[in-house]
């Protein structure tokens, strides 16, 4: 089973969503149950996935290879390392609560909102796995349509206008990829990513192609300035597509920049961290202050989001910092720890807040900070998860969030005193933002009358979030087994990261 | 006996052309006996008559290397036999689509079908031109068809107008073309290709470059690339929908054929002047393409200028100037004319006697109206804009690829901002089909199932080629030396 272990994960749930849309909206009952069978089977193949996995290579594993396009030399090449192994669970992981949060909630169209998201998942696991670039950048692109019917279907009053901005962005951002993964096809004549990870190039192209690679992540990280799409979409998406924008598909920005910028364009990424450390340094501050101000919740999380990624490229791109001041890269294998931890955990919580966000939505339709006040009265174990979700988000220890802040913020110390004091202000502003808004949310007298009808969680909602809630703190007391699956690959990353691409 | 024998089996590979000369003179006399009194009889056999010329085309025509005939006017090679192919494919399904428009219009007449063959038989000529006055002769035979089909419609002002304005200056660029066949006549002393060919080598001499000149521009007209492009959205608009689905299809198989039979292989020698002539043509029309689609409000204008942005990257193929760059050019022709195939019947699939659905403005909330054809037109859309898995994709990634073996960095640039641009309109479709609420004015789609059916086909084949994309992409490299 091994041998095609990865192929079933990427076209299990492809398949099953082709039956849920085949079988219509008329068979809605059985398309439901397919799809929660579907995801969770998903889920379950996850698991010889890591019990499987070798912890002490740094080698892709469970590698498929077949030949697609023999003439341009593109395979369908998948395998996985310490880097896209932990991403795939996480994506399998976080589709099941968007099927369970929408069961009875979706009332338009359901067989085609569960269809997408089934599809989506499998493109997904399919970026993560994919060792070929053209296979890699065909799952990429791919996923752009149905986050776009998505956002565009089931989204709020301004969807259009979300979805279509939500589109190009990304689609601006991966026309440059391609240009560049093009590129070196034409100089290697190879598709595949290790032929480019291993081809000299000179300081000049190795420019040009952190460029485009940097238009193409920054985008979907997304990074200040080129984050602008992402409150729009967040607010305006349905729960689940907002569940699944911020779990995974802003975790292939972060992705992106590991497995393709740094060990492609090295020489490049040396030359020009210090425009990705200010960049990163300017998402967790600036838009740490833009989160404090916003009035809607959805809102906020999406600010906070781009704030947290900012960790993500601030711990990658360390490795360079560090090596700078102290000539070594004793130190730069714990940022890009931090980094890949906060992938994990930020991809935990940002969905559990999202799903909080949808259940107080779903009863009072409306996601304004204002009309809300004293939930904790009448939806106790409601706040409580919440309340545990928004001090994970703020970084609390015992909690996922804190692991990888703090192991960035550490290497930083290796780095520069003055990144580690600017990334340090999250804790600050992180905890003002999320709890300000969970204490005019969920605390203090009953706001006003509807509030004061509200019902606690059902069954269904306390299983997803309770589910999320136990991943959260065991990845928070416990985040060994994840560091010791990621550290050889990050260890060989750092090696590639640092290494002298130019031809001599 | 032996000897003419022998030359009966060489005419082999001229089997589609000489079959289907034959086979319009039976159509026209079929009409006139039998149509006149069963509409829509002539429709059928048209189709049967496209199927047979199909199967002789594999038959006899599919040769494994260059075949020259009829005193070099005339030539045969694998290239030829898969436009030949794809010529008698897109124009059956072509006219397919059209006809329950055609039966609505009151324009289910005879000679639609007559001029059609008459058009794909001008195709054939012009795929396998090895002469200069094979070229012409395939040039008006297929442009004199079309003239005539998008004036079908007598009682139209519009499409009379759109065919005089198409007439009009598609006179002036045969002229144009005549008169650098003229020159290149006059510096090489022959009308053959391949002489013309072995004779042209100095690239820089005027006389070349006035030859190169006038030959590009026609090329361009007849391309509909910019700035020779103004007919195309009027004709496009002008004409009765299912005209507009046929010029938009089968005929850039044969302008690529043009292209490729003129410049590429008889030019060859004065590459460098016409692959810097087309540079300039190429970014123009994906820019003024790509950016005035936006400001359509009519589908088949938007179709238009959609159309005048893909021959740019058709154009970027010959750009660059080498094998792998016309094989991608070739591919994209193809691919462009399956989509195209898709998307104007949907168009025509939307409108019913008496509603032309030409605006985009009817298409919301088709989805609500009819799932199946809004699923259909977002997949060919997606495809147009050249998002995976759609096949659109490896056609625009083939021509970036041969852009950058031949080192063109700023047009890599142009064309991938371009597809951008481009995205928008595209995505505007999905959007008005999707995400928009259905006006109650609107009629109900047409339900014929065999036409649906083909539909769904072209529809799946534009995914199914995007997913595995090797068998055509290999076609088109192996079809091109």
């Amino acid at each position: 089973m091994h041998d095609y272990l990865l192929s079933l994960l990427i076209w299990l749930p492809i398949a099953a969503g082709i039956v849920v849309l085949l079988l219509g909206e008329r068979n809605i009952v059985a398309g439901r149950w397919i799809s929660l069978i579907a995801t969770l089977a998903t889920l379950a193949l996850c698991v010889p996935l890591w019990l499987d996995f070798n912890t002490h290579t740094a080698a892709y594993q469970f590698v498929e290879k077949a030949a697609w396009i023999p003439r341009f030399h593109a395979y369908y090449a998948l395998g996985v390392d310490g880097i896209s192994m932990p991403l795939i669970v996480l994506t399998a992981l976080m589709t099941i609560p968007v099927v369970i949060a929408a069961w009875s909630v979706i009332k338009a169209r359901p067989a085609q909102y569960y269809a997408s998201f089934l599809i989506m998942e499998g493109l997904m696991i399919g970026v993560f796995a994919a060792t070929d670039a053209l296979l890699f950048y065909f799952f990429w692109e791919a996923m752009l349509i149905p986050m776009f019917l998505i956002i565009g279907i089931w989204g709020g009053p301004r969807r259009v206008y979300a979805t279509i901005k939500f589109f190009l962005y990304t689609f601006l951002g991966s026309v440059f990829m391609l240009a560049a993964l093009i590129y070196m096809y034409v100089k290697c004549g190879s598709y595949s990513i290790a032929a480019f990870q291993a081809l000299p190039l000179t300081l000049a192209e190795q420019r040009w192609i952190f460029a485009a690679f940097l238009i193409a992540f920054a985008v979907k990280v997304p990074m200040w300035p080129v984050h602008t799409w992402l409150p729009d979409a967040h607010v305006e998406a349905p729960t689940g597509g907002s569940v699944i924008l911020a779990a995974i598909m802003l975790k292939m920005g972060g992705y992106g920049f590991l497995r393709f910028a740094l060990p492609i364009a090295p020489d490049a990424c040396r030359h020009l961290y210090f425009l990705i450390v200010v960049l990163s340094l300017i998402a967790v501050i600036y838009i740490g202050f833009v989160a404090l101000v916003q009035q809607d919740m959805k809102k906020l999380i999406a600010y906070s989001s781009i704030a947290h990624m900012g960790f993500v490229t601030l711990g990658i791109f360390l490795v360079y910092a560090i090596l700078m001041n102290t000539g070594t890269t004793h130190g730069a294998a714990m940022g890009m720890d931090g980094a890949m931890v906060q992938m994990v955990s930020h991809g935990l919580i940002s969905g559990a807040l999202f799903l909080c966000v949808g259940v107080l939505y779903d009863r009072m339709h409306t996601r304004q900070i204002a009309d809300y006040g004293g939930v904790i009265n009448t939806m106790p174990v409601f706040a409580g998860f919440m309340v545990l979700f928004a001090l994970a988000n703020t970084g609390l220890p015992g909690t996922s969030g804190f692991v990888g802040e703090f192991l960035v913020i550490l290497a930083s110390f290796r780095a520069n005193f003055w990144y580690s004091a600017l990334a340090a202000l999250t804790l600050i502003l992180a905890a003002s933002y999320t709890l300000w808004l969970v204490k005019r949310v969920v605390f203090g007298p009953v706001g006003n009358d509807r509030v004061a009808k509200l019902t606690d969680l059902n069954g269904r909602e306390f299983v997803i979030l309770g589910a999320l809630a136990a991943v959260v703190l065991l990845v928070g007391i416990w985040p060994a087994p994840l560091l010791k699956v990621m550290g050889p690959s990050i260890q060989h990353l750092v090696h590639q990261a640092v290494a002298n691409k130019i031809p001599a | 006996m032996s000897e003419s024998m022998m030359t009966l089996h060489s005419l082999g590979p001229a089997v589609p052309e000489i079959y289907l000369a034959g086979a319009i003179c039976l159509v026209l006399l079929f009409e006139a006996f039998v149509g006149v009194k069963r509409p829509g009889a002539t429709g059928t056999l048209a189709l049967l008559v496209l199927a047979v010329g199909a199967g002789l085309t594999v038959a006899f025509a599919d040769v494994t290397h260059r075949v020259v005939l009829f005193d070099g006017a005339y030539v045969a090679d694998p290239l030829a036999f898969v436009l030949k192919l794809a010529g008698f494919l897109s124009v059956a399904v072509a006219l397919l689509y059209s006809r329950a428009y055609l039966r609505n219009r009151e324009i289910l007449k005879g000679e639609y079908y007559v001029l059609a063959l008459t058009a794909l038989l001008g195709i054939f000529v012009l795929i396998s031109a090895n002469s200069l006055l094979t070229v012409y002769l395939g040039v008006e035979l297929l442009a004199l068809s079309v003239y005539s089909m998008v004036a079908f419609d007598r009682e139209s002002g519009v499409a009379a107008e759109a065919a005089m304005k198409y007439f009009v200056l598609g006179a002036l660029a045969s002229g144009i073309l005549l008169y650098g066949m003229s020159i290149v006549y006059g510096l090489t002393g022959t009308l053959n290709l391949d002489r013309i060919a072995a004779a042209v080598s100095a690239p820089d001499s005027l006389g070349v470059v006035l030859a190169v000149t006038f030959i590009v521009v026609a090329v361009a007209f007849k391309l509909g690339a910019v700035p020779f492009h103004m007919w195309l959205p009027d004709v496009y608009e002008g004409a009765p929908t299912s005209v507009t689905l046929f010029i938009g299809t089968a005929p850039k198989i044969a302008y690529f054929a043009l292209v490729l039979r003129l410049l590429a292989h008889g030019l060859a020698g004065a590459s460098v002047d016409w692959t810097r002539m087309l540079m300039p043509i190429a970014v123009l029309s994906l820019v003024v393409g790509n950016v005035v689609a936006i400001a359509q409000t009519n589908i088949k204008r938007m179709l238009a200028y959609s159309t005048i942005s893909h021959v740019g990257f058709i154009v970027l193929g010959f750009v660059a100037g080498t094998a792998s760059g016309y094989a991608a050019a070739l591919y994209y022709t193809l691919v462009y004319v399956l989509v195209s195939l898709g998307s104007f019947g949907v168009v025509l699939l939307a409108s019913r006697k008496g509603f032309e659905a030409d605006q985009l403005s009817d298409y919301k909330g088709l989805y609500r109206r009819d799932p199946l054809l809004a699923l259909a037109m977002a997949m060919l859309m997606f495809s147009f804009a050249g998002v995976p898995p759609f096949v659109g994709f490896w056609a625009k990634l083939r021509i970036i690829q041969v852009l950058w073996e031949s080192s063109h960095l700023w047009l890599v640039i142009i064309a991938v901002i371009m597809s951008v641009v481009g995205a928008f309109y595209y995505l505007r479709v999905v959007k008005l089909m999707y995400f928009d609420d259905a006006p109650q004015t609107l009629p109900p789609t047409e339900r014929s199932v065999g036409v649906r059916f083909a539909l769904g086909i072209n529809a799946a084949a534009v995914l199914v080629l995007g997913v595995l994309p090797a068998p055509l992409l290999d076609l088109c490299a192996r079809v091109i030396h």
